[in-house]
Parts: structure tokens; C-alpha cells; sequence
């Protein structure tokens, strides 16, 4: 069966939105370009040029309120097509798991990939007076990775943001300190990148950094 | 020291005028006496501190003026090393997260995936994993306490609440046979029920090793060396403690009583009847209390988790996670097909994304995995609390003396193998 003899299915009636994006989205209005309820959690996403006025809402407006950011985290989406989907078949009503195998990933023949740039830079955030979770993501193309930092709104982010810089080459304009937190300075790639291998392995790389020229002990 | 400007770069000091002009090199108006402030390396490996983290502090006299705080020492990528295996085989990188209380970290990893599978898990198994984990919180706030005491000189209740932790690790020995790296939680349930008269067992052993806690508490609460060097050291108002993304005993000794247990009941804690102690000066000294008002807590809901102990499996035994028994496997074609899917494809997994957190010892314990519809993880992420726990401390120990350092660092808790990954 090919995808043009497939029958017509009629569209899938609108789920209702839950509580919480119901209040999220009737907040932000155009700033969501797309929302999503699955497994119980809430997702929004927002373009990358809005990502501060919508945080902004989100922390200061009281019925949302999410004071605590919990994580800053990215995912890079390499060769995989939009949402993981590989052709029209396995999205079957019937059939919900792929059988796509782990080892032979390479065989397949992936749909290319759609519209959806590389990276998504993932926020994790929370009300402690509300107490509910909201996930909000933000792509990021590869050939400009750069988004604006929250730092400014959250303090917490400083580290969390220079953590996804050092894994994944974000970069956050406005963060008061990027710089690499877990790997040294001189560390070429980015490790969490899909296209890092795992075994990889590169020299240590010498420190010229500031004060590399003098004695190690001046003292 | 000389009065010329130091040769290594010193980096900014906010608002020191003095240095300022020191390291401008120009002198003018200055004593000749004034020295520029010492630069202190603060570890990476320090008899005063446990864990592998570097400060660098710059010093005026005993007063801390900048302070820079360096972690990465035992970065081991966790999360790269877990997008290669299978869900199931991941489970033991978790028992090296925070590697005190390591059943916290099973529970968490475990109870994500199976969000995203979307296992049930039995009743048993819930109460199962609340005694374990609850077990595993004891061991960890004893090591806690007394690290931190003997960072201070207090030996003695160190050597009590070690010996506490011990009797608890006794027991993690008694469930699966592993006192530290325990693997003890599986996707879908527990690796095997509890041994007989376990009760009884569990039971003397926690109550001594709550009496050793009293013993501590004697020794350290209203000892006076101990109450001066923690009372007001390492303060964070309960609003930057929201801010900066601090969760756990931390937050809750500033006054805020976000407690994941409570929040989001998550087990079988909503069935349980427990409090969550908060503080109200947010300072070290009540983050010391919030995790002794917490040890009695655990020790209650033990107890309770063992009277309405129901009985049944503890297992789901769902065929996409979990090896079937190895006499159905050599005897039954299901079961041989189910092992050797197992085997060489992995626990296929939904297309999808969660993120499900738990209350682990130092705060709330995250896990986001992203799924491709593979058996193995796209993306496993850990929100460590160590790690946003970590990150106000220099904005905590700045503009205090050298010696509060010590109380804060300590009583952050900073675990490595979760903060580093």
C-alpha cells in the first residue's frame, strides 16, 4: 500500500487541551507556535526570537507563575525526520511502535528532513505555588545556533545554559558568562552532538589560557 | 606579597575599589601596607571538602571577596553513555549518579521509562521501592550530617552516623545483595521481592540507627562551636533560592515546602501520612535540622509502608522491558522469542517525550527521555539536584569569611558522580 491509494481518514477530532494549556495558550496567544498534551505532560513551542517575552510571561504572570526553572537541556535531531516519523505506513492505527531496528539504522531510507530545524533548546519549568510542570521548546537551526539567554530571568540558567553550550554548541546571547563548565577549555566538538562519536578520542589539548606562559608555581 | 600589581591576571571584584586600583597599578592614595587580595585555590581535591570541586577564592584577610566555583572533575558522559544501550542496560550507570543514595536514582530512571512505555507497575512494587528508597534517604542524610560534622572537628558524630549508615547499607545488602551499586530497580518492578522476616530485620536495624542519629543530635545540636560556625553561614533568601533553581532539603529549610513526594505524589506516597519539615531562617544550621526532622520521617513511613504492605506480584512483567525466566525461555517459544527480541533489538519503545521527577536526597531528581521508536534512548537527560543546587554557592559564600566556606559546601552536599555525570 502507498501513500497515494491510502483511504481518506477523516481528521482526528481536536483533543481538548488540558487545564494547564488552556491557561498557557489563552496567555502567550500568538507567541505558541504549537502545543501538545502527551503521557501527561504539557509542551508549548516558541520561536527562538520569542523566548524571553514568553518566559517573562510565564514567570511573572500570577495565575502560571513558574518561578523555579528546573533544567536547560537540548536535543540535536541529526538525519532524523520531523517527530521521528519514517514513512506512512507505521503511523497505522494499529501499529503505533516502529519496527525500525537500533542496528540498522543507517539501511533505512528516511524521509528527508521537514521544515523543523536541527536542535530544539528544551526548558523545564515549574510553579512552587502552583506546582505544575510545563515544557517549552524552542528550535534552533544548525548554521546559527544562538538563542537568547533567560539568565537575566532566572539565575539558575547561568549554569544550565553554559552546560547545553558545552555539550551541544548553543550558543546564549546575553549569558553574563559562556564559557565551557564541564570539559576544558581547549576541548574541540561539542560531545552530545549526534555527530561525536562515542569513542572519539582526542589528545589533551595544552592550556593557553591566561597565565600559560609563566612558571606553574610563581610562588 | 609585594606592592607591585600581581603578574597573573586577577579576575573583576565587584565593587573593591581598592583592588581595583591595586591591579590598575595605581597606587596613589593607598597604604603601603594594603596588599592585594590572595588568590586561594580551593581543591580540587581538599581534606576539608568531599567531593572533587575546585574554588577559587580571592581573599582579603579571612574575607571572601570573589569567589569562582569549577565543576566537571567526574564528568563521565552519562547521558552520551546512555544513548547507546538499551533502556534496560542503563540502569547501572544510574546507581553512579549519587552514588550515596543509589536506589533514589534506580527509581527515577526507572519510573521515566516506564512513563514512557507506559507500564503500570503492581502495588507491592510501589510499597517495595518506597522502603527501599526511603532506606537509601536514610544512608544518604547520615553521610550527609556527618561528613559535614567532621569538616568542622565534630569526629565523634561522624563516626556515630557512619556506623548508622552502615546498618542501613546492611539492609540494601539484604534486598539485593549489593550494598552500593545496587541495581536493585527494574523497568516494570523490583529485582526481587524482599527476603523473609525483613520487617524484623529493617525494623531493629532503623531504629538503631535512629538512636545513633539522636546520639548525634545531642552531641551536635546545642553544641556551641558547631551552632556558631552554622547559624547564619551560607544564607540565600527563599527567593533567590527559587530563582537559582535550588530544590531539597535547601529549599526547604528557606521556608518553601516544595516537596515532589507532596507536590506530585508519585508510589505510593499519597497514601502515606508524612510531614514535610520546613526552616525558616534558610541557613546552614536549618538545613542541618530540615534533614534530621527528615530521618525521623523516613523511619515513620517504613513502617507504615510495611503495615499496609500489600501482597501480589512485584513485577509487571512486561515482555518489551523485562527477561522472561530462564526455565520458560529454554522451554516455552514466547518466552525464547521475547529473550531474543530482548537481546538484539531492545525493549522497543513509543515514539515520544516525559519527563518524570522524584524526590531524591538532595532534591528533585529528573529524568527527560526522547524517544525515536528504537530500543534505545535518543536522549536521556538527568536533572541533577546537585548540580542547580551547586550553582548559587558562590554567590552564597562571596562577602563571608574563608571558614563558612567549609559549612556550605557541605551542607549543599555536592555529590559528583550527579553533578558531574
Amino acid at each position: 500500500m502507498t501513500a497515494d491509494n491510502l483511504p481518506e481518514t477523516p481528521a482526528p477530532p481536536k483533543p481538548e487541551l488540558s487545564p494547564l494549556l488552556q491557561k498557557v495558550v489563552g496567555r502567550l496567544g500568538d507567541l505558541v507556535q504549537e502545543h501538545k498534551s502527551a503521557s501527561g505532560d504539557d509542551r508549548i513551542h516558541v520561536a527562538r526570537e520569542n523566548i524571553l517575552d514568553a518566559a517573562r510571561i510565564l514567570r511573572d504572570d500570577p495565575e502560571l507563575a513558574f518561578d523555579l526553572l528546573l533544567d536547560i537541556t537540548a536535543i540535536d535531531y541529526l538525519g532524523q525526520p520531523d517527530d521521528f516519523a519514517t514513512n506512512l505506513e507505521v503511523w497505522d492505527e494499529n501499529r503505533a511502535t516502529m519496527r525500525r531496528q537500533p542496528q540498522r539504522r543507517h539501511e533505512l531510507v528516511l524521509p528527508p528532513r521537514g521544515p523543523d530545524p536541527r536542535f530544539a533548546v528544551v526548558y523545564h519549568l515549574t510553579s512552587t505555588t502552583h506546582s505544575h510542570v510545563l515544557r517549552v521548546k524552542c528550535r534552533v537551526p544548525e548554521d546559527d545556533p544562538v538563542i537568547p539567554s533567560v539568565a537575566s530571568l532566572w539565575p539558575g540558567a547561568n549554569w544550565l545554559e553554559r552546560e547545553t553550550f558545552d555539550m551541544y554548541g548553543i550558543r546564549f546571547e546575553g549569558h553574563p558568562d559562556l564559557r565551557r563548565i564541564y570539559l576544558y577549555e581547549e576541548f574541540v566538538g561539542h560531545p552530545l552532538r549526534k555527530d561525536y562519536a562515542k569513542h572519539g578520542e582526542q589528545p589533551i589539548q595544552e592550556y593557553v589560557g591566561p597565565g600559560a606562559k609563566e612558571p606553574r608555581r610563581p610562588h | 606579597m609585594s606592592d607591585q600589581a600581581p603578574k597573573n591576571p586577577v579576575a573583576p571584584i565587584n565593587g573593591n575599589l581598592r583592588a581595583d586600583k591595586v591591579r590598575a597599578g595605581d597606587l596613589r592614595g593607598i597604604d603601603e601596607l594594603d596588599t592585594p587580595p590572595m588568590r586561594l585555590q580551593f581543591g580540587p581535591s581538599h581534606p576539608a571538602t568531599h567531593g572533587t570541586v575546585k574554588i577559587t577564592l580571592d581573599l582579603e584577610g579571612e574575607k571572601v571577596v570573589w569567589s569562582d566555583v569549577e565543576v566537571g572533575y567526574l564528568h563521565r558522559g552519562f547521558e552520551k553513555e546512555c544513548e547507546t544501550g538499551y533502556y534496560y542496560q542503563n540502569i547501572p550507570y544510574t546507581d553512579r549518579l549519587n552514588y550515596s543514595s543509589p536506589i533514589l536514582n534506580n527509581i527515577g530512571y526507572c519510573m521515566a521509562v516506564e512513563k514512557l512505555f507506559g507500564i503500570v507497575t503492581p502495588p507491592r512494587c510501589d510499597y517495595l521501592r518506597v522502603i527501599a528508597g526511603e532506606i537509601s534517604r536514610l544512608a544518604d542524610h547520615m553521610l550527609c550530617i556527618g561528613a559535614s560534622a567532621m569538616e568542622l572537628a565534630a569526629f565523634t558524630p561522624m563516626l556515630y552516623l557512619i556506623e548508622g549508615r552502615e546498618l542501613m547499607l546492611d539492609l540494601t545488602d539484604a534486598l539485593c545483595g549489593a550494598r552500593v551499586t545496587t541495581n536493585f530497580i527494574r523497568i516494570g518492578g523490583v529485582s526481587a521481592d524482599m527476603p523473609e522476616n525483613f520487617r524484623d530485620f529493617a525494623m531493629e536495624r532503623i531504629d538503631r540507627a535512629v538512636k545513633l542519629v539522636d546520639d548525634a543530635h545531642k552531641l551536635l545540636t546545642d553544641n556551641p562551636v558547631f551552632r556558631r560556625r552554622m547559624e547564619g553561614t551560607g544564607y540565600l533568601s527563599p527567593k533567590d533560592l527559587v530563582a537559582w533553581g535550588v530544590t531539597g532539603p535547601m529549599l526547604r529549610a528557606g521556608g518553601v515546602p516544595y516537596d515532589i513526594r507532596r507536590v506530585h505524589p508519585y508510589l505510593a506516597y499519597g497514601d502515606l501520612d508524612f510531614e514535610v519539615p520546613v526552616g525558616e531562617h534558610s541557613d546552614n544550621f536549618d538545613r542541618y535540622l530540615v534533614r534530621m526532622a527528615e530521618v525521623k520521617q523516613c523511619r515513620s513511613m517504613i513502617l507504615q509502608c510495611f503495615d499496609k504492605l500489600p501482597g501480589g506480584p512485584v513485577d509487571a512483567h512486561d515482555p518489551r522491558v523485562r527477561w522472561p525466566a530462564k526455565g520458560r525461555v529454554f522451554n516455552r517459544m514466547e518466552e525464547l522469542i521475547d529473550q531474543f527480541k530482548l537481546v538484539t533489538e531492545g525493549g522497543v519503545a513509543p515514539v515520544g517525550e516525559v519527563y518524570h521527577a522524584v524526590e531524591a536526597a538532595n532534591g528533585e531528581l529528573g529524568f527527560y527521555m526522547v524517544s525515536d521508536g528504537t530500543g534505545k534512548p535518543w536522549k536521556c537527560r538527568c536533572r541533577a539536584p546537585s548540580f542547580s543546587n551547586m550553582s548559587p554557592l558562590s554567590k552564597m559564600i562571596t562577602g563571608g569569611q574563608l571558614a563558612d566556606v567549609v559549612p556550605t559546601f557541605g551542607m549543599i552536599n555536592m555529590i559528583g558522580g550527579e553533578c558531574d555525570r
